[in-house]
């Protein structure tokens, strides 16, 4: 089941409550039509020893399209409808201002390693955001980092991915 | 009775220095893998269990058991302090536990919570010692049509539980039983759902969903308040300890329902996770509080509490007794077991009694000492917490990406993490419960694999659920409570038939 969504990106005001709910009741309808036709190819009935591989998530993307249905008109039907906006531009700024970042840091882990990466995560959120001073902002971040590696390289005997910093030390 | 006898005797094992040791070691490390996300549990045993091939089995299960309870203990802590559970069985303590510290009734909160578990524990371990053979010929009565029986009470309760939006609640069961079944079906061989891609071929952890939602998405939705985000302040003086106490005894009818469903839970594999959620499911169905659970009710931290370590320790009773390992740390220790070649059942209990009655005996101590570590050293976590959100958010995230990474050494279960934290944030915000999607998706297999063994064979159908009087009742039970919230709409939908009915029948005589 794959869901390639992000948070909606409200253009102006932002979408209200009552319409997000909506569009995800639609996602989620969606969702259990994909289920229920690939597991129709696999065979979603009762064969001759029991149900087929594809029964079980078969129901659940129906019953997911029936749930979403009442779901999604009671968003848009209802009688409590919520014209709150979902989220306001600010506020999503700063909820953006974690993930955007985050996804960043993976992406690094990728390239030179967890710890590398994690301790310029760390630092950068506390200079940037924390406007902490760069003398406290290194011993912690580098401080955490090495912790980290003692713990889990050394310790526990856990392999986290690792980059050219490590392998410069033999790890 | 031969069973204290023997207790005794697991006494005098356990009562070496160096037993005693690897007592305390293995609390400290359960209590710092347990508030750690992602380190749960399961994963803290698994990682640690090659460390102790090098010691005696009794002393390594003494370790790795009380690394068990530490981290049950522990778990808590990061629910209440911080709505982030440290790990799956004390999701349903952030329920009540968070709003309770939001109050600055931490302390309560901890207090109630660090004590439910210690009776729900002692429950466990008295069960064992007393029940450990008879239990092992009741549970072999459990076929696959009565675990899928089991299952679908625990689901159902929790549908008819939910008064604000049951199809929010059971589209998050769906979705989590969708997430589920993706990858390779163990009955037949068949990929489901992998639309081609191999990164599917093994399916979605659970662990790194609960990571990405809890862990994740609640740091994602705490943002837009700003970097306010900090962990409630949690004093525990002794003071507050012996208020608590105090109000406990009120509670006496939760505590013995949760710990029946504890018990249970553990014994039927369901889990200490399934029975957190059932513990507090059911609590909020029959307590005259109920409607004010998730507002901050103090029997809403106890009863799952409870019912999590009643089950997580009676879990090792079927693991013990028949090698039927009731919750997924259980697993892992039956197969650090085999590796010390014990082979589990009654002749571990003849063959290896230094073994068996250790670790019992170890299980009494450690809970006593684990929940007094456990209470002394809440202010150190504490002050842990109010350290800078711009300091302690990136460690977070840092951790949980260790975490993610570690179930699997998969890079690709990091952008799973982020993924599902996303999700969770705009999940969250709906307002859909996220707990049964984690249960679902924790359960979906087994319970898959239950409904289909029921069905092997030809002649089989439906009605299997029905054919003896054990899976009759938990199954009639089931379906009683998905219809439940019903009831009263329907009642009144008849009365109001009847009486326009009636109003007709006299307009026209």
């Amino acid at each position: 089941m794959e869901q390639n969504q992000t948070p909606e990106d409200p253009p102006h005001g932002g979408f209200t409550y009552s319409i997000v709910d909506a569009l995800t009741a639609a996602v989620v309808f969606i969702l259990g039509v994909v289920m229920m036709t690939d597991n129709y190819r696999i065979g979603a009935g009762w064969g001759s020893g029991g149900p087929q591989p594809g029964y079980f998530p078969f129901h659940i993307g129906a019953i997911l399209c029936i749930a979403a249905v009442f779901v999604f008109a009671k968003a848009l039907f209802g009688k409590q409808r919520n014209h709150v906006v979902f989220v306001t531009w600010d506020r999503f700024r700063l909820v953006l201002v974690v993930l955007l970042p985050t996804i960043v840091y993976v992406f690094a882990i990728q390239l030179v390693g967890i710890y590398v990466a994690s301790a310029v995560f760390i630092a950068g959120f506390m200079r940037l955001l924390g406007k902490t001073s760069w003398w406290k902002t290194v011993v912690v971040s580098v401080g955490v980092s090495v912790v980290l590696f003692w713990m889990f390289e050394i310790w526990f005997m856990v392999p986290l991915p690792k980059g050219p910093l490590e392998a410069l030390f033999g790890y | 009775m031969e069973n204290i006898d023997a207790l005794f005797h697991g006494f005098s094992v356990l009562m070496t220095w160096y037993n005693l040791g690897m007592m305390m070691i293995g609390l400290i490390l359960g209590v710092i893998i347990g508030v750690l996300p992602g380190l749960g549990g399961p994963n803290g045993v698994a990682i640690l269990l090659p460390l102790t091939f090098g010691m005696s089995p009794t002393s390594a299960i003494i370790m790795l058991s009380c690394i068990y309870w530490g981290s049950l203990f522990a778990g808590a802590i990061t629910s209440i302090l911080f709505n982030i559970p440290g790990e799956p069985s004390s999701v349903a303590t952030t329920f009540d536990g968070y709003p309770m510290a939001q109050q600055g009734r931490a302390g309560e909160a901890l207090t109630a919570s660090f004590t439910g578990s210690f009776v729900g524990a002692l429950a466990g371990v008295l069960l064992i010692t007393f029940l450990a053979p008879m239990v092992s010929k009741f549970a072999l009565r459990f076929g696959p049509a009565e675990f899928f029986a089991v299952f679908l009470l625990t689901f159902c309760s929790f549908v008819g539980t939910d008064r604000k939006a049951p199809f929010k609640t059971i589209i998050s069961m769906m979705l989590g039983f969708g997430l589920a079944e993706i990858g390779m079906d163990t009955i037949s061989g068949q990929l489901r759902m992998t639309f081609g891609m191999s990164g599917l071929l093994r399916g979605i952890d659970f662990l790194v969903v609960v990571i990405g939602l809890f862990g994740i998405g609640e740091i994602l939705v705490s943002m837009e308040e700003g970097l306010a985000f900090e962990g409630k302040t949690g004093k525990i003086n002794l003071k507050v300890v012996f208020q608590t106490w105090k109000k406990l005894p009120k509670y006496w009818l939760t505590l013995i329902r949760s710990v029946l469903i504890g018990c249970w839970m553990g014994v039927t594999p369901g889990g200490a996770t399934a029975a957190s959620f059932m513990g507090y499911g059911v609590a909020q169905r029959f307590s005259p509080r109920g409607s004010k659970f998730g507002t901050g009710e103090l029997e809403g931290v106890i009863a799952p509490e409870t019912a999590a370590h009643g089950a997580g320790t009676s879990a090792l009773l079927p693991m013990l007794a028949l090698g039927i390992p009731g919750s997924a740390t259980a697993a892992v220790l039956l197969g650090g077991l085999m590796i010390w070649g014990l082979e589990p059942g009654p002749l571990l209990f003849v063959e290896h009694k230094d073994f068996v009655w250790g670790l019992i005996a170890s299980m009494y101590l450690g809970n006593i000492v684990g929940l007094i570590f456990v209470m002394s050293t809440v202010p150190f976590f504490a002050a842990v917490l109010r350290i800078r959100f711009a300091i302690i958010a990136p460690i977070i995230i840092v951790l949980c990406a260790i975490g993610a990474y570690s179930v699997h050494n998969a890079m690709l279960d990091i952008w799973y993490m982020v993924l599902f934290g996303a999700i969770g944030y705009v999940l969250k915000k709906l307002e859909y419960p996220l707990a049964p999607l984690v249960l679902a998706l924790v359960l979906g297999d087994r319970m898959e694999d239950a409904f289909r063994q029921a069905m092997l064979g030809p002649g089989t159908g439906l009605h299997v659920f029905w054919s003896n009087w054990l899976v009759g009742t938990i199954t009639t039970l089931a379906l009683l409570m998905l219809v439940w919230p019903l009831i009263p709409f329907v009642w009144r939908l008849a009365r109001r038939v009847s009486s326009r009915n009636r109003k007709l029948a006299e307009k026209t005589s």
